[in-house]
């Protein structure tokens, strides 16, 4: 029924809308790495980043402020460990090195796995948090019934915004011990 | 003389269809494919109404009588997921098989075998997402917009089922557009350059283009929450450094265009049959291409406006409220060209100019309260309340399902050739309308009272107008039995129809005789 002419028409239609099909296929998976680089532009969500490395003579504390430092944790549900930070509040000066420790207690019969994610608020602020260590970095395995003290060394950038006086951090603690949630993606 | 007569009727009955279920199961004929397309969406059009009623019962009064929660969670879910991907897409597939052939003078779709591979995949998929409900755990419980972590981490085991029935659905319309734009782009007659085209084959055109950017979009979240559940992947889990919010932007990419790939093949249907009885041509055509197309390019840019409350930044939500809001100027633009084109024309209300003005006033109030929900700060008020519910059925009912029925009983009688009982058509149409009014108007009310979607029990002060929806549902639910009625007696015993069967339409479709024979258009005709 078609002719020589308009079989090749099609054919070429025919690919070109293939290729547009199996491109949105693409982009919709690369959606994921632009939601994060937009979010991390724009500040959003408060994501902190990796461990930081400390630059030498970056130590040097900005006498002339202090920011407070505020910690809030909370479990995702269904997680029955105790999660609390030792001190709610600290005052710390920009360029001061700073370590809070964070208590956790697993009361089940069985042995389990956690993973921590922190956010920060106000977001604006979320990249001049720098953390050296975090217990956020990896996954925690407790035993039953065992206590553990989980540190966090933090430095707050000296570029920090004047206007942001408060900085409050929040963990928010996830039960892994039944899911096959790879290691490879351990948030930051 | 007579050699050559007899000589031409043996080769026609030697060109007509196979006898049988073969005819079915190969064909590769547009005319007999679109019907399969428009049975198959009818019967699931009954079926997810089925379950619709299923809801309007429990919710008939306050408390639990019928059903459980968790079978009231399955059966809004199903509803949403057949009535938007099993009766309103195939059903504007269908019509454009029969129609966008006949209407550019082609002799068939471009690619024959795989229109007949897109529909077939259909019930195989449909039966595989229906089985769920008898599976262990029961069948998809989270919403037809299937948020994570609700259809990942807590989603019943039954809904790996219902992702690859996803895949198979998608892959269909995705073939079906391919088909659609080859097919328009390809073979039109000679003389029909573009900016002929019938309104029908633009909107389709345009909408096909929707469908193959944003269906693979569909594809690709359904495979994460795949990997999610199955592979030890994170994309939408927080422990593992992914984000549940990703899904709803990733997921309404793709579920903004898919509102209008429901509602722009309408568009079309309406703007064949107002001219039609209005015995006029068609106001402002190339307006409404440009407003289709700035439709169709606007909604890429406009899908958190369903995410408001969902915690994005302040320029966020002022950006897609008023990019929301923009598209109210191209739809103004197509309300305005129906209204004027029936303005002094010399109307008549045959059945689907009564679908067709029903369309635009019905589409407009859903349009309006379209727009109450994109102004950001009222949309926290509004948000998960059944004004929701009342705007999108106000869109969908009186606009994709009118035009549908619109454009069957316009052009049946082109399919069938025999006509329709006229009286039958408008007592369909006014007990339609009532039903539908009667079920949808009042949510409006219970919304913005603060009554929330997707809850099989409510307060005491919303019983009344749950109870008027409800008696609406069931009213609008049984005259669909009508319309089978309707169709299936005029197929055995209309009276026969003309070839123009109308007195004003123009078109292609209008110069071959009634029913259109299993082959039309061998010879392309020429266009002036």
């Amino acid at each position: 029924m078609l002719n020589r002419r308009e079989l090749n028409k099609s054919k070429r239609t025919v690919i070109i809308t293939l290729v547009v099909t199996v491109g949105m296929f693409g982009f919709g998976f690369a959606l994921v790495p632009l939601y994060n680089v937009l979010c991390d532009i724009a500040g959003l969500n408060g994501k902190t980043g990796p461990k930081y490395v400390l630059q030498s003579g970056e130590l040097e504390a900005d006498l002339s402020r202090l920011v407070k430092v505020q910690f809030i944790t909370s479990n995702n549900e269904n997680m029955s460990w105790h999660f609390k930070p030792e001190v709610t509040q600290v005052e710390v000066h920009p360029g001061e090195l700073m370590q809070v420790d964070f208590l956790v207690s697993n009361p089940t019969q069985q042995d389990m796995l956690a993973q921590a994610v922190p956010s920060l608020s106000p977001s604006e602020g979320a990249d001049y948090f720098h953390k050296v260590e975090c217990f956020c970095f990896t996954q925690q395995t407790l035993q039953a019934g065992e206590e553990a003290r989980m540190p966090l060394r933090f430095v707050i950038d000296k570029d920090l915004p004047k206007h942001l006086t408060k900085l409050t951090l929040s963990y928010t603690l996830f039960d892994l011990t039944n899911s096959d949630i790879s290691m490879a993606s351990v948030p930051k | 003389m007579s050699a050559v007569v007899e000589n031409e009727l043996n080769e026609h009955h030697h060109h007509g269809p196979a006898k049988g279920i073969s005819r079915w199961l190969f064909t590769t004929n547009h005319k007999d494919i679109g019907s399969m397309y428009l049975w198959f969406s009818f019967t699931m059009f009954l079926v997810g109404g089925c379950m619709a009623l299923t809801i309007r019962a429990e919710l008939f009064q306050p408390g639990l009588q019928i059903i459980n929660p968790e079978f009231f969670n399955q059966m809004t879910t199903m509803h949403g997921l057949i009535m938007v991907f099993g009766a309103v897409m195939p059903a504007f597939v269908g019509l454009a098989n029969w129609l966008v052939p006949m209407m550019i003078g082609a002799p068939d779709m471009a690619l024959p075998r795989m229109n007949n591979w897109s529909f077939w995949i259909l019930p195989f998929a449909f039966t595989m997402l229906l089985s769920t409900l008898f599976m262990d755990g029961g069948g998809p419980n989270f919403g037809w917009t299937f948020y994570a972590p609700l259809s990942t981490t807590y989603a019943p085991p039954s809904v790996t089922f219902f992702i690859f029935g996803v895949h198979m659905m998608g892959i269909s319309s995705i073939m079906g557009a391919i088909n659609v734009i080859a097919t328009i782009l390809n073979m039109r007659a000679p003389g029909m350059n573009m900016m002929k085209m019938p309104l029908f084959v633009w909107t389709w055109l345009i909408t096909a283009f929707l469908l193959i950017a944003v269906m693979p979009v569909l594809a690709g979240v359904v495979t994460m929450m795949l990997m999610d559940i199955h592979f030890g992947t994170s994309f939408f889990n927080a422990a593992g450094g992914g984000d549940p919010v990703l899904f709803q932007h990733v997921f309404w990419f793709f579920g903004h265009p898919e509102v209008y790939i429901m509602i722009l093949p309408a568009f079309g249907v309406v703007s064949q049959i107002i001219p039609t009885f209005s015995r006029k041509k068609l106001f402002g055509y190339s307006s409404m291409v440009w407003a289709t197309s700035s439709i169709a390019l606007l909604s890429f840019t406009v899908w958190a406006h369903h995410m408001f409350t969902v915690g994005i930044p302040l320029f966020g939500e002022l950006f897609f409220m008023y990019a929301t809001m923009l598209i109210a100027v191209p739809t103004g633009v197509k309300v305005f060209n129906w209204v004027a084109t029936m303005f002094r024309g010399s109307i008549s209300f045959e059945t689907p100019m009564l679908f067709s003005i029903a369309f635009v006033i019905l589409f407009s109030i859903g349009g309006f309260s379209g727009l109450m929900l994109a102004i950001a700060p009222a949309d926290f008020q509004y948000h998960d309340t059944y004004f929701v519910v009342a705007h999108f059925h106000y869109v969908l009912v009186p606009g994709a399902i009118f035009g549908i029925f619109a454009a069957v009983y316009y052009w049946l009688p082109k399919w069938c050739g025999r006509m329709y009982s006229e009286t039958l058509g408008k007592a369909h149409f006014w007990l339609s309308f009532v039903g539908m009014n009667l079920a949808f108007f009042p949510m409006h009310f219970l919304g913005l009272a603060g009554m929330p979607r997707r809850i099989p029990d409510y307060a005491l002060q919303f019983a009344d107008f749950n109870m008027i929806s409800s008696v609406g549902a069931f009213l609008f639910g049984a005259t669909q039995l009508l319309f089978l009625y309707i169709v299936v007696s005029t197929i055995r015993s209309g009276a026969k129809a003309s070839a123009a069967v109308w007195e004003g339409a123009e078109g292609l479709e209008w110069t071959i005789p009634s029913p259109a024979p299993y082959h039309t258009f061998t010879e392309p005709p020429v266009v002036k």
